[in-house]
C-alpha cells in the first residue's frame, strides 16, 4: 500500500510538472497580456516613458523577460516556496487573493455536495430497485435532464422566476445593499440568503450524474449472486436491499465522492460568474479574461493538483473500502 | 433462362412446412438488427431520437425554408418625440427698446420703482426719463421732455405673422397702443391696420402681426411657427389639454404633446415624428414568430442557424476527438509496454489540464487579437477536440486490452496479418459499440461546452448565431426581465438537444449491452 501511494505520488508530481509547463508555455505565448495594457496606459500619461520602455521595465519586474524555459524554472523555484508573485489585476499577492475568495467557493461546493448526496443516493437506489417502472423512467429522465441542463440557462431561469417575478432573492452578489447596517447574525443570514440560488443551481446541475452512477452500481449489485442468495435465504426485500445491496453499492460511491472532495476547492466558474459571487471561480474568470498571468497560472496549476489529488484519493479509497481489491 | 423451381425456392411460400431442424424455421437477425430492435423497444430513447430528428429538421431544413437571412436586419417605424416649440406665459413687463436710445436695464429697474411709487419721472445713468401709461399694462418711456419715445414696457408680445423677424419699433408701439387701448385700427407709414380683440393685426386683408400674452418659440431655427399653429397651441394650453393634432398649410398632420414644467413656468411642445429604427426586441408577431433580437434580426431564423452552428461544432469536435482517441488508444492498447505507458501518461497530462479555464483564456486571447469570427469557429473546434480526446483514448485502450487476449486476435496473428490492419480492421470494429455510445454522450456535452463559451462571449461570435450566444443577451437584466422570447426558446432548444443526445446514448448503451437488461 505504502509503495503504491509513493509510486502514485511520484507519477503525480511528474505529471504536475508537465502540466504546469504546458500551461506556462500557453500563458507565455498569449498574444496580449495585462502587462501590455498597463504599459500602454502608463505610456499615455504626459511626460512618460515610451511603451517599449515601460514594457521592458514591467517584464523585468514580473520576470517575463526571461526565455520560456528559464522562466518556467524560476517560476517553479518560487512556487515550491509558496511564492506565486503578485496578481496583476488585483494588485495583491496571488495567495492573499486566493485566501480571500476560496472559502466561499468551498462552502458553496460543500453544501451542494451534501444536498446532492441526500437527493441522489435515495433516488438512485429507488430507481434501481424498481427498474423499468414509471418511477425508474422518471428518475432517469430527470437525472439526464439535470446533466443536459446548461448551467447558464438554468441559472437565468432561476433568476427570472425567483429574483424577478417573485422577488425573493437578489439577482447577484454575495451581500445585500444594507449589509453594513446588519448585526453579525443578520450579516450571516444575508450571505446565506444570497447563496441559496447558486447552491440550488450547483446541486441541480450535478445531481444527475451521481444519481445515475448510484443507479448503475445498485443494478450491478442487485444482479450479483450474493443478492440471490440473500433472497433465497428468505430475507425480507427491505433487508436485502438496504442491508446487503446498498452496502455494496456504497463502495464505488465512497470512492467517487472521496475523489470529488478536492474538487470542492476548484470553485464553480460559471455559476459564480452568473451570480457574481466573489468566489475563486469568478475571481479567476476575471483574471483569466484580463490576461493576469500570475493568478491564472496559479489557478490552473491549483486545479491540476486538485484533479491529481482526487484521482489519488479515489484510488486509495477504493483499496481501503473494498477488501477484495489488493494493490500490488 | 430461369428455372421455375428456383423462383419458388426464393419467394418463400408461407404454407410450406419445414422439418423441425430446418434453419429456415428460425428467424435469424444480424447483431445490428438485434441492437436496433432492443433500441426501438426503449421508449425513452426513441423519444430522444425523435427530438433529435426534429432538431435536425428545424436547424438544417428550417434554415433553408425560412424567408429571412441569418443576419438580415429589420426596421420598424417608431414615433419619436422631438422638441418642437416652447411656450411661456408672459407674467413680467418686457421692454422693447428703440435702437440707439441708450435705455439700459438700470433704467428698467428705475422705471419699475417709479411706477410703483407713482412718480412721474425717474433717473438712470444720469438721464431723466418720463413715462406715460398708453393702455392697459402698457407704458411708453420718453426722454425728460416727454417728446421722444425711447422704450416700451409691456406685458403683451408682438410677433410678426410672416417671419421670425422683429417688427419695427414704431409699428410695435402702434400695435400695442391700439391693442391695449381698445382701438380697432391705426395707420402706420401710410398703411391702414386693424386690430381685433384676439390680438390679430391685419393690413390690407392680410395678417401682418399678432399680439398676445404667450411667447411661443420654435426650438429649431428651421421651423417657422405659423400664427394659426400658435393660436391653436395656446387654445389647447389654456384648455389644459396634453395633446393636440395640427394640420399645417400644406395639409400635413402632426401629433404634438404638451408638457408643463412648473420650474421654469413654461410649456414644451414635443412633435411626434415617425422615424425608421432597427426593430430591436420586437415582440413575437406574424412576421417574426419569435420576435426580433437585440440587432433587429428575426429570432426564429437566428435560432435555426444557431442550431446549425451548434450541431456542426458538436459533430466536428466529436469527430476530431474520436480520430485522435482511436489512433492513440488503439496504439496504446495494442502495443502495450513503454508505448502504452507513454501514451497513458500523455492522457493523464491532458486529463489534468483544466480545459474550461484554458478555453476561456484562449477565447480571451482571440478576442484581444480580433480573430475573424469564421476562423475563430475553426479554432474553437480544434481546441475543444484536442482537449477532449483522452476519455475516448482511455476507453478504446481498455477495450482493446481485453479484446486482444481473445482467440480471434490470436488467429489474426497466426494468419500473419500486419499490425495496422489487425488494429484497425479487427480490434477497432469491436470497440465501435462503446465508441458510438461515448460519442453520442460527448456530442451532448460538447454542445453544452460550446454554448457556455458562446454565452460568456468567448465562443462563436456575431454575426454567426449559436444557441449560446443568443442566450448571451440575458446578461442584460432588462432582457432577462422583459424579453423572454429572446432567450427561453434558445435555452429550450439547447436543453432538448443535449437531453436527446444523452437519452439516445443511454438507449444505445442498453441496446449494445444486453447484460444490463437482466
Amino acid at each position: 500500500m505504502k509503495k503504491f501511494i509513493i509510486k502514485r505520488l511520484i507519477i503525480s508530481v511528474f505529471i504536475l510538472i508537465i502540466v504546469a509547463f504546458v500551461i506556462y508555455v500557453l500563458m507565455r505565448c498569449l498574444p496580449t497580456s495585462y502587462l501590455e495594457q498597463v504599459a500602454r496606459q502608463k505610456s499615455m500619461q504626459p511626460g512618460s516613458k515610451s511603451f517599449e520602455e515601460w514594457m521592458a521595465q514591467l517584464s523585468a519586474t514580473y520576470g517575463m523577460d526571461k526565455g520560456i524555459i528559464p522562466g518556467f524554472i524560476a517560476w517553479c523555484g518560487k512556487a515550491i516556496r509558496g511564492e506565486f508573485g503578485d496578481s496583476w489585476k488585483w494588485t495583491v499577492p496571488v495567495v492573499e487573493k486566493f485566501n480571500d475568495c476560496i472559502w466561499i467557493s468551498f462552502i458553496m461546493g460543500a453544501i451542494s455536495l451534501v444536498l446532492e448526496l441526500i437527493i441522489a443516493i435515495p433516488l438512485g437506489v429507488i430507481a434501481a430497485t424498481k427498474q423499468y417502472s414509471k418511477t425508474d423512467y422518471a428518475i432517469t429522465v430527470i437525472a439526464l435532464a439535470g446533466i443536459s441542463l446548461p448551467t447558464f440557462f438554468f441559472a437565468s431561469l432561476l433568476k427570472l422566476l425567483f429574483s424577478v417575478k417573485l422577488g425573493w432573492f437578489d439577482l447577484g452578489g454575495l451581500i445585500g445593499r444594507n449589509y453594513e447596517q446588519l448585526s453579525a447574525a443578520g450579516q450571516f443570514m444575508d450571505r446565506a440568503h444570497h447563496l441559496v440560488l447558486p447552491i440550488v443551481t450547483l446541486t441541480v446541475i450535478s445531481v444527475g450524474s451521481l444519481m445515475r452512477y448510484t443507479r448503475t452500481n445498485m443494478l450491478e449489485v442487485l444482479n450479483a449472486d450474493y443478492i440471490r442468495t440473500a433472497r433465497a435465504k428468505g430475507l425480507s426485500e427491505k433487508k436485502v436491499i438496504y442491508h446487503h445491496a446498498f452496502r455494496n453499492t456504497l463502495i464505488p460511491l465512497v470512492t467517487i465522492v472521496g475523489g470529488s472532495l478536492p474538487g470542492l476547492f476548484s470553485g464553480a466558474l460559471i455559476t459564480e460568474t452568473l451570480f457574481s459571487i466573489p468566489g475563486i471561480g469568478f475571481v479567476s474568470y476575471q483574471s483569466m479574461v484580463a490576461g493576469d498571468i500570475p493568478f491564472s497560472m496559479f489557478y490552473l496549476v491549483f486545479l491540476a493538483i486538485l484533479t491529481l489529488l482526487g484521482n489519488l484519493i479515489s484510488d486509495i479509497l477504493y483499496a481501503v473500502v473494498d477488501p477484495r481489491v489488493r494493490i500490488a | 433462362m430461369s428455372d421455375p423451381n428456383e423462383v419458388r425456392k426464393d419467394g418463400q411460400d408461407e404454407n410450406e412446412q419445414y422439418s423441425l431442424n430446418d434453419d429456415r424455421r428460425v428467424k435469424t437477425l444480424s447483431p445490428g438488427a438485434l441492437v436496433a430492435k432492443r433500441f426501438l423497444r426503449n421508449r425513452v430513447a426513441v423519444t430522444g431520437l425523435v427530438i433529435l430528428a426534429i432538431m435536425f429538421v428545424f436547424s438544417f431544413i428550417g434554415g433553408a425554408i425560412t424567408p429571412y437571412e441569418e443576419d438580415q436586419l429589420f426596421y420598424r417605424y417608431d414615433q419619436v418625440d422631438k422638441q418642437y416649440a416652447g411656450v411661456t406665459e408672459n407674467t413680467e413687463l418686457r421692454y422693447i427698446v428703440k435702437d440707439g436710445s441708450g435705455f439700459t436695464s438700470l433704467g428698467q429697474a428705475q422705471f419699475l420703482l417709479a411706477q410703483m411709487r407713482g412718480n412721474e419721472t425717474f433717473e438712470a445713468n444720469g438721464n431723466t426719463y418720463t413715462y406715460k401709461e398708453e393702455g392697459k399694462d402698457f407704458y411708453g418711456i420718453y426722454d425728460a421732455s416727454g417728446s421722444e419715445l425711447l422704450a416700451l414696457a409691456t406685458y403683451d408680445i408682438v410677433s410678426s405673422s410672416t417671419s421670425n423677424d422683429k417688427l419695427a419699433f414704431e409699428l410695435q408701439y402702434e400695435i400695442l397702443k391700439a391693442y391695449t387701448g381698445g382701438q380697432k385700427s391705426f395707420t402706420y407709414e401710410g398703411t391702414a391696420y386693424t386690430v381685433d380683440e384676439f390680438g390679430s393685426v391685419t393690413a390690407g386683408g392680410q395678417e401682418a402681426a399678432y399680439v398676445g400674452r404667450y411667447v411661443v418659440n420654435a426650438l429649431s431655427t428651421d421651423v417657422f411657427l405659423s400664427r394659426q399653429f400658435k393660436e391653436e397651441l395656446i387654445e389647447h394650453i389654456e384648455a389644459d389639454q396634453k395633446e393636440f393634432t395640427f394640420t399645417n398649410a400644406d395639409g400635413v398632420q402632426a401629433e404634438y404633446t404638451i408638457t408643463y414644467d412648473a420650474g421654469t413656468k413654461a410649456w414644451s411642445v414635443l412633435e411626434s415624428v415617425e422615424t425608421r429604427v432597427l426593430d430591436t426586441y420586437g415582440a413575437p408577431s406574424g412576421a417574426h414568430l419569435l420576435g426580433t433580437d437585440r440587432n433587429g434580426m428575426d429570432m426564429l431564423t437566428r435560432l435555426m442557424y444557431g442550431g446549425r452552428v451548434s450541431l456542426y461544432i458538436g459533430f466536428i469536435v466529436v469527430f476530431i476527438e474520436t480520430i485522435i482517441g482511436i489512433i492513440l488508444g488503439g496504439i496504446s492498447g495494442y502495443c502495450g509496454g513503454w508505448v502504452d505507458n507513454l501514451i497513458m501518461r500523455i492522457v493523464d497530462v491532458f486529463y489534468c489540464i483544466p480545459s474550461m479555464p484554458i478555453i476561456i483564456i484562449l477565447g480571451a486571447a482571440m478576442d484581444a487579437v480580433r480573430v475573424d469570427p469564421q476562423i475563430r469557429m475553426i479554432y474553437l473546434m480544434l481546441i475543444l477536440g484536442i482537449l477532449g480526446w483522452p476519455g475516448i483514448a482511455r476507453m478504446v485502450r481498455g477495450q482493446i486490452l481485453s479484446l486482444r487476449e481473445q482467440e480471434f486476435m490470436t488467429a489474426t496473428e497466426a494468419c500473419g496479418i500486419r499490425a495496422s490492419r489487425r488494429i484497425f480492421r479487427h480490434l477497432i470494429p469491436n470497440v465501435i459499440p462503446q465508441l458510438i455510445v461515448i460519442m453520442t454522450m460527448s456530442l451532448g456535452s460538447t454542445i453544452i461546452t460550446e454554448a457556455t463559451l458562446s454565452f460568456l462571449g468567448l465562443g462563436v461570435k456575431f454575426p454567426f448565431a449559436s444557441w449560446g450566444n443568443i442566450i448571451n443577451d440575458v446578461n442584460d437584466t432588462f432582457v432577462l426581465t422583459n424579453y423572454w422570447f429572446i432567450w427561453i426558446p434558445a435555452g429550450v432548444c439547447l436543453l432538448l438537444t443535449v437531453l436527446a443526445f444523452n437519452l439516445v446514448g443511454d438507449g444505445l448503451r442498453d441496446a449494445f449491452d444486453p447484460k444490463m437488461k437482466r
